[in-house]
């Protein structure tokens, strides 16, 4: 009854009764930008909490618990710290491109909101070419680094720009690849077509060592594109100082800082749609009546609680894994994962092919 | 011959990672193995190590008694000119004259707790307390005078 898409039907159906088709299509354009932008801060709130604590207790200690009950007010101190902080532009540098630069990284981040599938049928944008258009913007990310790196007029931040938008770059093939394996499994890049096909089970356990090793390489691909993990060198707090963004302060930091997370959530949101299902319940075959109890569960919390599941993952491999050289890093992607990745994705499209796959 | 050690080293690569993997999920599921001191609510059953430098303080046994002796030795040890011993001379009860200690002031804000005035006192007359809450309001609080008034040095001490 009170799921995503009744009430954006509800909704919508008010809507139309009381203003005509453009208005309506306004409001509605104006309800869904507002729900993004709370969701981009909610969710800043919590993971940067979840990786303060998740990393605290990894390394046996407790992590914020003074401010408010269980320390979930941190996350608020800290916004308000960054948003009353100055906000310094450097002397010589490119003033447009330096202010441009942290937008087009929020920009990025807000327009990969529009394929994603929180719910059932809840959806921003129904497209075609789902998986083609999130792999397409999420390269644009490059830019704005290199932006960042370049305006900021310190050999540093160049420096650190550079070599994020080399990782960012290579490791978009590998990742590319492994979202390639399923989408030969289930024929279509649509991703309501994806999760469609997952109704008997979930590719990781349909399609067995291919699609696991894909999933593994995708899990790899994706915390090096978004510069997290072991694969932070360009903004490790104590290599490069901090990278390309050295030099922002205040409101233009936090809007990099929040990109970042917001990246990790919406890198998990697609491997949470494409491995595990999305909103899809935990179905198995063809075995009606376990099925139909896992349905009672709602597909909102089904898709939530896999994107935090992969989302815990990734920052259980940030306090587990030694920072990787750059030179160590580059050497993991063109000589391992993509050779591997190419060899998975002709094993699936033979398993495809002959139908090796439950 | 090459694929095969191209094959080793990727699956002894991954077998190392998930060994990493294994220790920190022990961590983090484990809470009971958090070491860290949950100041201020474990005032109670707080026991600090015994090498602990926290304050420096002059013993006194059960008679008010101490073994100063104002030799001086501590206030010249120390870097900061922290300590200062005043002297007086006691009248002994025959008519004679001896250098007795009268204050010694130390300085706790200028103290680093370097441990130099204990080791230089040849009396084991002063050592390092365990307290480490020193923040005050005032700052004349933390000129201290460490002998009690009213004691005087214990017999058979130089």
């Amino acid at each position: 009854m009170w799921s995503f898409s009744n009430i954006s039907k509800i909704i919508d159906n008010w809507l139309r009764d009381t203003f005509n088709p453009t208005w309506t299509m306004v409001i509605e354009m104006v309800i869904a930008g507002v729900c993004v932008i709370s969701l981009f801060a909610i969710l800043g709130l919590v993971l940067v909490l979840m990786e303060r604590r998740v990393a605290a207790w990894i390394q046996i200690r407790l992590g914020p618990n003074r401010v408010g009950p269980g320390g979930i007010l941190q996350s608020l101190a800290d916004t308000v710290k960054l948003l009353v902080k100055e906000g310094m532009t450097p002397d010589g540098a490119d003033k447009f491109l330096f202010n441009l630069a942290p937008f087009i990284a929020i920009i990025v981040a807000m327009l990969l909101m529009a394929p994603i599938a929180f719910a059932k049928d809840f959806q921003l944008w129904d497209m075609n070419i789902g998986v083609l258009y999130v792999s397409a913007i999420s390269s644009v990310m490059v830019i704005s680094i290199l932006m960042a790196g370049w305006a900021s007029n310190n050999k540093y931040s160049l420096m650190g720009a550079m070599r994020s938008g080399a990782q960012i770059v290579s490791y978009e093939l590998s990742a590319g690849l492994s979202i390639l394996a399923v989408v030969v499994l289930s024929g279509s890049l649509n991703l309501n077509d994806i999760i469609q096909s997952q109704s008997d089970g979930w590719w990781i356990f349909k399609g067995h060592i291919p699609v696991v090793i894909a999933f593994v390489i995708f899990i790899i691909a994706v915390t090096a594109e978004t510069n997290r993990a072991p694969f932070d060198l360009a903004e490790a707090e104590s290599e490069l100082t901090a990278g390309f963004h050295t030099e922002y302060s205040g409101m233009k930091f936090a809007l990099f800082f929040l990109a970042e997370y917001i990246n990790v959530f919406i890198v998990c949101a697609i491997g949470a749609t494409l491995f595990f299902g999305g909103w899809m319940p935990f179905h198995i075959g063809h075995w009606e009546s376990f099925n139909h109890i896992m349905d009672y569960i709602p597909s909102s919390m089904w898709f939530f609680g896999k994107t935090f599941f992969l989302i815990f993952l990734i920052m259980w491999f940030r306090w587990t894994f030694p920072r990787l050289r750059i030179d160590q890093l580059l050497n993991l992607e063109w000589k391992y994962l993509l050779p591997i990745s190419m060899f998975n994705l002709l094993l699936v499209t033979a398993m495809a092919i002959f139908g090796w796959y439950f | 011959m090459f694929i095969v050690n191209y094959i080793k080293d990727i699956f002894s690569g991954v077998k190392s990672l998930a060994v990493g993997l294994k220790r920190t999920l022990y961590y983090f599921s484990h809470h009971k193995e958090i070491i860290t001191e949950q100041y201020p609510d474990n005032r109670a059953t707080l026991v600090m190590a015994d090498r602990f430098k926290g304050e420096v303080v002059m013993t006194h046994d059960e008679n008010n008694e101490h073994a100063c002796t104002g030799c001086t030795a501590c206030e010249l040890a120390c870097p900061n000119a922290t300590i200062k011993i005043i002297t007086k001379f006691d009248v002994s009860p025959e008519g004679k004259k001896k250098k007795a200690i009268d204050k010694f002031v130390y300085h706790l804000e200028l103290c680093t707790m370097c441990n130099l005035c204990i080791v230089a006192c040849p009396t084991d007359a002063i050592k390092m307390a365990q307290t480490f809450e020193h923040s005050v309001y005032n700052r004349a609080d933390l000129t201290k005078v460490l002998n009690r008034p009213g004691s005087k040095i214990r017999e058979g001490v130089e």
